[in-house]
């Protein structure tokens, strides 16, 4: 079975080191879930794409064109990586517009792995009081590892272990959610639909 | 096949000039626009309702009732009734009287309403909201069949021996259609009822509208209504009309930029490609609307939105001579052709009235 990893990354400038950071999860998490048997496929969200359309989406209430696809992709990850820049102490507001603009339910139980990148390491808890929360809020199942990579991370090991570690780890623990569990996700109500006799009775 | 028009009843300045019409300004457009509705040949007018600026029909029946002793054929809709903070009870007794006033040329369509301060104000909680339209238009129709009604539910206080007055025209209530953007529930309503399903069709994409109706049809057939392609489908439509295809993109624009709900998003051609907008020549209406067949079906009830964003009363009157004269006709035409025999127009008091007698006639034969 093909494991569809979508991986959500919200870099404004071109190259990114956002993008930069989400690759290595992608990859370390492509990793893993081959060490254990699966077959993987990463699709890769830029937002910044998306963000003339994820503002329309606010406005308008549905999702056009380009964005339909990528939220399909979202909620039919086996597995989300999304990794933000961090601005002014928190998420970028085109990362939160984002999943702003997903159905209810959409994260449910989907395994999720958080990164960020900043220019400093003083930035990195962000990950733990601004992205987490978000996730939690949205009943997500997010992996305890979450990788911040500030811009010195990129040329050295520092004090805490070399980001090229903690991105394996937070891989491997990506993996582990998602293999042997059965795929989430939200019902589709059309699909099951509930008969008005027990609306009724409700 | 039913053609119309449904307004919002909102007071929006008019991007172009500054002006904002006075709320009686608006209210004497809407008695304007509905009578002009009847002159051009359109079969219905359906008003919505609201309880907050910048709207001004928050007593439809007032309304309809004001229209109805203008005009001879018009059939006075609403789009939508607030059956989940309205007391059923008193819309029982409003469309009844309307009913009779009008002559029975009267149907609803409910609605749930999407204003979340709506709800306390009228002492009610925005999450039972589906709740809400499914208890209390259950009662609804036990008003207007049932002579005394014994009730007890959980959002209104009991009935015991209660008769709402007047009873139906001809003892045969309202045709009733449920309006929803995006809830399976409601669909799932009006296919238990046999009711009609009204897809606003404005806001969404095709593939939305799709979806919601196609849903209904299937439950419709479920609950032994008929099949599938003989549910009462209606949809709404926005659209902006000039001889010149080119003259009605330029005029349209400032209101499409403005208006409320997606003014300041998506550009004007893109939005009309994701919906069903239309702002062209009246041929390229009568293309695109003989196009919405091609994903809900053969239907039976085509409203347009005509008066919003701030176009000013002589613009939409000049809209529906466009609409009426042109349009109108030929989708008439077009449609009833494509039209397999066993797909049946929407009900109407007349239908419904005349189903009734041949009913009672086989009982007594």
């Amino acid at each position: 079975m093909t494991r569809l990893v979508t991986v959500v990354t919200a870099g404004l400038s071109q190259p990114s080191s956002t993008r930069l950071l989400a690759d290595q999860l992608a990859a370390a998490t492509d990793r893993a879930l081959r060490l254990a048997g699966e077959d993987v496929r990463i699709e890769v969200l830029e937002l910044r794409d998306l963000a003339h359309a994820v503002t329309d989406n606010l406005l308008t209430g549905f999702p056009s064109g380009a964005l339909a696809d990528a939220v399909a992709l979202v909620r039919d990850a086996d597995a989300l990586v999304a990794v933000t820049p961090i601005f002014s102490a928190s998420y970028s507001g085109l990362f939160k517009s984002f999943f702003d603009v997903l159905e209810d339910g959409t994260l449910e139980g989907k395994p999720v792995l958080l990164g960020a990148t900043a220019g400093t390491a003083r930035h990195s808890l962000a990950l733990e009081f601004a992205l987490r929360p978000l996730f939690a809020y949205l009943r997500a199942d997010v992996v305890p590892t979450a990788v911040f990579a500030a811009s010195e991370d990129f040329g050295a090991v520092t004090p805490s272990g070399s980001l090229a570690s903690r991105v394996d780890r937070a891989g491997r623990e990506l993996a582990d959610a998602v293999t042997g569990r059965a795929r989430s996700g939200p019902v589709d109500p059309f699909e099951n639909p509930t008969p008005f006799e027990d609306l009724l009775r409700k | 096949m039913q053609f119309g028009i449904f307004t919002v009843g909102d007071v929006t300045t008019d991007p172009t000039t500054g002006h904002t019409p006075t709320e009686h300004e608006r209210i004497k457009a809407t008695i304007a626009i509905a009578r002009k509705a009847e002159e051009v040949g359109l079969d219905v007018f359906a008003t919505g309702e609201h309880h907050n600026p910048p709207f001004v029909p928050s007593a439809p029946t007032t309304t309809l009732a004001h229209i109805a002793a203008q005009t001879s054929t018009l059939l006075l809709s609403t789009s939508t009734t607030l059956i989940t903070t309205t007391d059923p009870v008193r819309i029982a007794e409003d469309y009844a009287t309307l009913q009779h006033l009008s002559d029975g040329r009267v149907d609803l369509m409910m609605g749930r309403g999407n204003t979340g301060p709506v709800y306390p104000w009228f002492g009610k909680d925005i999450r039972d909201g589906i709740p809400l339209a499914i208890e209390n238009y259950h009662l609804l129709r036990r008003l207007w069949r049932e002579e005394v009604v014994d009730w007890e539910g959980k959002f209104r206080t009991p009935l015991q021996g209660f008769t709402a007055t007047p009873r139906p025209l001809d003892g045969v209530p309202p045709f009733v259609w449920h309006g929803s953007i995006r809830s399976p529930e409601i669909a799932e309503q009006a296919a238990y009822y046999g009711d009609g399903f009204f897809a606003n069709h404005i806001f969404w994409p095709a593939s939305h509208t799709e979806r919601m109706v196609g849903y209904y049809r299937s439950r419709f057939e479920h609950y032994g209504h008929g099949s599938a392609d003989q549910a009462i489908v209606g949809l709404g439509g926005q659209v902006f009309m000039r001889r010149n295809s080119q003259d009605a993109v330029r005029e349209f624009r400032p209101y499409f930029d403005n208006a409320p709900v997606y003014g300041h998003g998506p550009s004007l051609e893109d939005f009309t490609s994701q919906t069903p907008l239309t702002v062209g020549s009246p041929q390229e209406v009568i293309e695109r609307t003989l196009g919405f067949r091609e994903y809900v079906g053969d239907y039976q009830r085509q409203l347009f939105l005509m008066d919003h964003a701030g176009l000013p009363l002589k613009t939409v009157l000049e809209q529906l001579d466009l609409l009426g004269e042109e349009v109108v006709p030929v989708l008439r035409k077009e449609f009833a052709a494509r039209k397999p025999a066993h797909v049946l127009d929407a009900p109407t008091h007349a239908s419904l009235l005349a189903a009734r007698t041949a009913a009672d006639a086989e009982v007594s034969a």
